[in-house]
């Protein structure tokens, strides 16, 4: 089990420092397009065809991965009346 | 949920749903329409805001209550203007609350990470930074991921210039947020992901160079 943690920590660690392999956005583009990217995800219609390089950065990107996050756990918690979700953590 | 927008094909005007329609054209005319439509945007914006305090409230435990909803006001406010302001730039390619409501969030997230750093040194010089090598090191465990880890951390070490390896080993190893990273500096965001983008580009030359094999892949999920 240790050892089993070390190997996740450790593969963590390294796509931390190497990063996304694939062409990804900026943050500037990040953010232009996460509400875009955010509608397409939970409407089902593949995401990373709508905005290409987002996926990457959002793996490259910790800031950005959590405004991503963010706005997904909100956008999916609104009814239809408006009514604003309640934060999970 | 509401309805979906349209794809990408068509013009902004078109592309619009019905009640994105509304909210636009609510909040560029006049009037009551538009104080209406600008109290209850201010509304759902003060709702994501909120939200996004409560989410973070763990990682500021010496904050109270009424510091948390003076954040959330102060970032629906902020909010508010920058939707106000942008209100062309919006193209219809998602729902209008979709994109209003990621203003707020984004003010309430930058506002929070850096409260949270408020008060900290940032980890930037060599000393404080993890030691790389130690976590390589152990008879039980793979000797290939070993010798990439050791490799890594002479490539940091010999490779990239001193600020490169200040913002990769700042925001990848010791977890400081970019915008605290970019305020620090008296940068912004953009230029400090091209410095980790470079620098990690850099790494994985060395990693070449030396003929390790390493991951190529883009793993994981953004969902």
């Amino acid at each position: 089990m240790m050892s089993d943690d070390r190997t996740r920590e450790r593969e963590r660690l390294i796509a931390a420092l190497l990063g996304p392999a694939g062409p990804e956005l900026t943050c500037e583009e990040c953010f232009e397009q996460l509400d875009r990217y955010v509608d397409v995800t939970l409407a089902d219609r593949d995401p990373d065809r709508s905005v290409p390089g987002m996926r990457a950065h959002l793996i490259g990107c910790p800031a950005c991965r959590e405004d991503f996050d963010s706005l997904l756990e909100f956008v999916s918690g609104v009814d239809g009346d408006g009514r604003t979700p309640t934060a999970s953590s | 949920m509401a309805s979906e927008p349209v794809g990408a094909s068509s013009s902004p005007a078109d592309r619009l749903d019905a009640e994105s329609r509304r909210w636009i054209d609510d909040l560029a005319g006049e009037g009551h329409a538009h104080a209406e439509a600008v109290a209850r945007l201010h509304e759902l914006l003060l709702g994501a805001a909120r939200f996004e305090v409560a989410r973070r409230r763990l990682a500021l435990p010496h904050l109270r209550g009424g510091d948390h909803d003076d954040l959330a006001q102060q970032a629906a406010a902020d909010a508010l203007v920058a939707v106000l302001a942008k209100l062309d730039d919006f193209r219809g390619e998602s729902r209008f609350t979709t994109w209003a409501y990621k203003f707020a969030l984004y003010e309430a997230a930058v506002n929070l990470r850096r409260r949270a750093w408020q008060h900290r040194e940032l980890p930037l010089e060599p000393d404080s930074w993890p030691d790389i090598a130690s976590r390589a090191l152990s008879p039980h465990e793979h000797v290939a991921e070993s010798e990439l880890l050791g490799a890594l951390c002479e490539a940091i070490n010999g490779a990239l210039s001193a600020h490169q390896r200040e913002v990769l080993v700042a925001i990848t190893l010791n977890g400081v947020p970019i915008d605290v990273l970019a305020e620090r500096l008296n940068t912004t965001r953009g230029p400090l992901y091209k410095t980790l983008h470079d620098a990690r580009r850099k790494l994985r030359s060395c990693l070449s160079a030396a003929g390790l094999d390493f991951p190529r892949d883009d793993r994981g999920h953004a969902r």
